[in-house]
């Protein structure tokens, strides 16, 4: 298993370089127009927050698997974990607002010691959904983990995973050599106690990011693709497909760069840009909880210290 | 002018055509837009059909175009190269079903 940006000692692993290559280059010399100049004619700058839904909360950086694509440059060397104080002062939050919904992400947020607790005391406090991000190769890694299908049925968690792709090959390059396997067998389990089977009312998504510097298809059509071959090869049934864009920070920014891709990358996604979902931008109904207890306004941010 | 013929920095300027004619090119454009749209085929297909006939045609703006399409779609690369073949096969058929015509002519002329 690879090592993180932070263990290897790279530059990357530092948020002030990759904020100096993200705001030079080709975005001073002219070559690409900011998000700023994006923005303006629109009438949509300065971008403003609308009101608190989402509480995203980042429990620690520690995980089973070192993704290719991991903006939070996660891994099994990353020790930064939160507290359960940390945990009171947001389920103190949570307890005294309107926001509806709780987002646990890490790492892999299961292997805070107090992951378990804090899910409880935050369906104590009558929060109405409980997403957590799973890599779902977690629920095999250790056979205290073998449970957790039953524990997040039992809190009506709703599971959101990635799955890069329906085949091995694509999933093991950008997640790890047998993550496939291990993530099918993990999606079997939740299967098994009622994710993502209709009528159960249990929740379980699935996050498909591209496997390389490219954006991702429609998501239907997508959807449609890993619906069809899930269910053919492994009798796997899940709700939804979200697809999503790698972002370009930290350990993608470093892949980026060392293929030579960064430039090429970073003008399909200007090219990408659609006013419409202007709107809608995460960071406009979500405040994302670092494992310290600092604030930001989305977890990409939280990574760039901004 | 550049010192080559083919030039990637090109292919996205494939636009500009329209500058010196705009009509034909809004036809063009408006046209591919829907050939490539989802129907009774699916725009993974559609990609993949386009890969093949860039390899057939030999087009490298083609071929870098409907390779980074393909991905995106969400096609395998064993898929890809699958459709390469597919095109190499009709190519080279296209040389060998000719070899009737040379037998034909052949045994017309021989004793």
């Amino acid at each position: 298993m690879s090592k993180s940006l932070q263990a290897q000692d790279h530059d990357l692993a530092n948020h002030a370089t990759q904020l100096k290559i993200l705001s030079n280059g080709i975005f001073v010399d002219g070559k690409l127009p900011t998000f700023k100049k994006k923005l303006e004619p629109l009438s949509e700058f300065p971008l403003k927050p609308t009101s608190i839904e989402i509480f995203q909360v980042n429990v620690g950086y520690m995980c089973n698997q070192v993704c290719k694509h991991c903006h939070v440059a996660a891994g099994p060397d990353r020790k930064e974990i939160m507290t359960r104080e940390t945990m009171e002062q947001c389920l103190e939050v949570l307890r005294n607002t309107k926001i509806h919904t709780l987002d646990l992400t890490g790492g892999a947020p299961e292997m805070n010691p107090d992951f378990r607790w804090f899910v409880e005391e935050a369906n104590k406090a009558g929060v109405e959904e409980i997403i957590v991000r799973s890599n779902l190769t977690i629920i095999l890694a250790n056979p205290k983990y073998h449970d957790l299908p039953d524990f997040f049925k039992k809190n009506k968690v709703r599971v959101v995973s990635s799955l890069p792709f329906y085949q091995a090959d694509k999933t093991d390059r950008q997640r790890g050599e047998g993550v496939f396997d291990k993530s099918i067998e993990a999606l079997q389990m939740l299967n098994a106690v009622g994710y993502g089977k209709e009528g159960s009312g249990l929740s379980l998504d699935l996050v498909y990011n591209p496997s390389g510097a490219f954006l991702p298809g429609d998501q239907t059509s997508l959807e449609r693709d890993f619906k069809k071959e899930l269910k053919e090869h492994f009798d796997i049934e899940f709700n939804s497909l979200f697809t999503i864009t790698n972002i370009p920070i930290s350990r993608f920014l470093e892949f980026l760069i060392r293929t030579e891709n960064y430039e090429d990358y970073m003008e399909s996604l200007v090219n990408a840009f659609n006013p419409a979902a202007v709107k809608g931008v995460m960071c406009r109904n979500t405040i994302s909880i670092d494992y310290v207890g600092l604030l930001y306004d989305l977890d990409f941010n939280q990574m760039l210290v901004l | 002018m550049s010192n080559t013929y083919y030039d990637p920095a090109d292919l996205k300027k494939f636009g500009d055509i329209a500058d010196f004619e705009p009509e034909l090119a809004k036809k063009f454009f408006d046209y591919y837009g829907d050939v490539f749209a989802e129907g009774a085929l699916t725009v993974r297909e559609k990609s993949l059909i386009a890969l093949a006939v860039s390899h057939a045609i030999q087009c490298p703006y083609c071929i870098d175009a409907y390779t980074s399409d393909s991905l995106q779609k969400g096609s395998t690369e064993k898929q890809m190269m699958e459709a390469v073949h597919v095109s190499a096969a009709i190519r080279g058929g296209a040389s060998l079903v000719h070899g009737v015509q040379m037998m034909n002519k052949a045994k017309k002329l021989s004793m």
